[in-house]
């Protein structure tokens, strides 16, 4: 049997999945942990303080992150949501619906973090430039998605309606931040922006690839979390679940002999 | 094609029996203009330099409360359920319903925007082109808001979930629409405006109805 054949039955399958994410969880919280300990130690100490910001540029290190994967876990929505749609995997539905909050989350966290950030630089808490924009549209996308999935009731329905919104969603989210970048360009100069420097120093570098890593391990782990609530909120009365209850029992009793 | 064009004609003869209904989205149209130089400020300087944006919005708000009822009708008699189980697909089905909908809603608020434009002092010069900017982006507005329609057809409570879905895909409309009437009255050519926006109107009219079809099917399944 095709390996690609053998996974997607699988994957498809919560019994199969439920369990293989509980333990896979203990192991991306460590990887997590092993890539944010340092992480932050360097960002916050030994990093140099910018020339220009000072010690408030590490922020970035929260901020630039969060902005990165408030678009990275939609672009993993937006490939769920093509398999949930043609090949009618449920556990593609499962993610996305986990992923929303998350991906929203990450940007509020980014915004928020933006604000604090852009107090001392642009000496406002908001600024309607570009990013920032973009960043609220695409938080307004996010509790779209999640506004639209809670609304109906029936969940394979509400799963369906989601994948489409997010595939909506994913050929606009382009026209949506050029068009925006091109109004701002046009309605007002351009604003301070850290990247537009040729390059970051590679002292500062590290720290910030090993947050973006730390970062993607936290998605990683909130979204098994947050899978198996889900499924197993949403299967309560289904067989697996039972069976799950009855080894969990079986297993418990036998370590109390 | 047949089946797309007595679709067309019928749902035009029913909005011309029932002519009243197509007035209310040009009194609501009115009513926000109305609202902003009440609110704002009646200093004509103040309302000339925020008229393209400020028609723009009106007609963007008065688009998208016009769609609530675009397909509820024909999923409550079951209309819907026959065409989707019918040979015809869903796609002309959708396209037709878009396209009737932006001729008894967009149609008539298109050509009475150049009046509440002067009422506001857009300058003439502009007038051309908010008609063009107006004329190609009033169809997308109503084939993107079609899909969230489509989406939220079957749901009980839906009034305040269409703007959330809906608003932030009219952003781009938005922008290279007041953008172009805004270029013209300062006196500069608008023709990069509308290219651009006559590259997403031919975009949104191609790829919209393939999702509107397809959300329609799910809200048929439901």
């Amino acid at each position: 049997m095709n390996i690609l054949i053998k996974w997607y039955y699988r994957l498809g399958a919560p019994l199969w999945f439920y369990p293989l994410a509980g333990k896979l969880i203990p192991w991306v919280a460590a990887l997590f942990l092993l890539f944010l300990i340092p992480g932050l130690y360097m960002g916050l100490v030994t990093a140099p303080a910018d020339y220009q910001q000072g010690e408030s540029f590490r922020i970035m290190y929260v901020h630039v992150p969060a902005a990165w994967m408030s678009m990275f876990v939609y672009l993993a929505m937006a490939i769920a949501a093509v398999v949930a749609l043609v090949w009618r995997v449920r556990m593609a539905e499962i993610m996305i619906i986990s992923a929303v909050p998350i991906g929203a989350s990450f940007a509020l966290i980014a915004l928020l973090t933006g604000a604090f950030w852009g107090k001392p630089m642009w000496g406002a808490w908001w600024v309607w430039d570009a990013r920032l924009t973009s960043e609220l549209i695409l938080l307004f996308i996010y509790l779209g998605i999640l506004a639209l999935y809670n609304a109906i009731e029936d969940k394979t329905t509400a799963g369906k309606a989601m994948s489409i919104l997010t595939l909506v969603g994913v050929v606009n989210l382009p026209i949506i931040h050029y068009s925006v970048v091109w109004w701002n360009t046009l309605h007002q100069a351009a604003t301070v922006s850290v990247f537009d420097k040729p390059s970051i120093h590679i002292d500062m570098l590290i720290p910030l690839l090993l947050m973006a890593t730390a970062f993607k391990f936290l998605f990683l782990l909130i979204l098994l979390l947050k899978m198996r609530a889900n499924l197993i909120e949403q299967d309560v009365h289904s067989g697996w679940v039972k069976k799950i209850i009855l080894d969990k029992q079986a297993e418990m009793e036998k370590e109390h002999d | 094609m047949n089946s797309f064009l007595t679709l067309v004609k019928r749902d035009l003869l029913l909005a011309y029996r029932s002519r009243g209904e197509a007035f209310n989205s040009l009194i609501f149209f009115g009513l926000v203009i109305l609202l902003f130089p009440i609110g704002i400020s009646a200093s004509e300087k103040l309302l000339a330099e925020i008229a393209p944006g400020l028609i723009w919005i009106a007609a963007l708000l008065a688009s998208m409360l016009s769609l609530d009822n675009l397909f509820k009708e024909d999923f409550h008699d079951g209309t819907l359920e026959q065409w989707a189980l019918s040979h015809h697909s869903l796609i002309s089905f959708a396209w037709a319903r878009l396209l009737s909908h932006w001729i008894i809603t967009a149609l008539p608020l298109i050509i009475i925007a150049p009046m509440f434009a002067l009422s506001l002092n857009l300058p003439t010069e502009a007038i051309g082109v908010l008609i063009i900017s107006l004329l190609l982006g009033t169809p997308l507005l109503t084939f993107i808001g079609g899909i969230g329609v489509a989406l939220t057809t079957g749901l009980k409570k839906s009034s305040m979930l269409l703007p959330l879905l809906v608003l932030p895909f009219y952003i781009p409309v938005l922008i290279f629409g007041a953008s172009a009437v805004d270029v013209s009255a300062d006196g500069w050519s608008a023709a990069g405006q509308l290219y651009i926006l006559a590259g997403l109107f031919v975009l949104g009219i191609t790829l919209a109805p393939f999702a509107v079809a397809t959300s329609l099917k799910v809200s048929v399944s439901q």
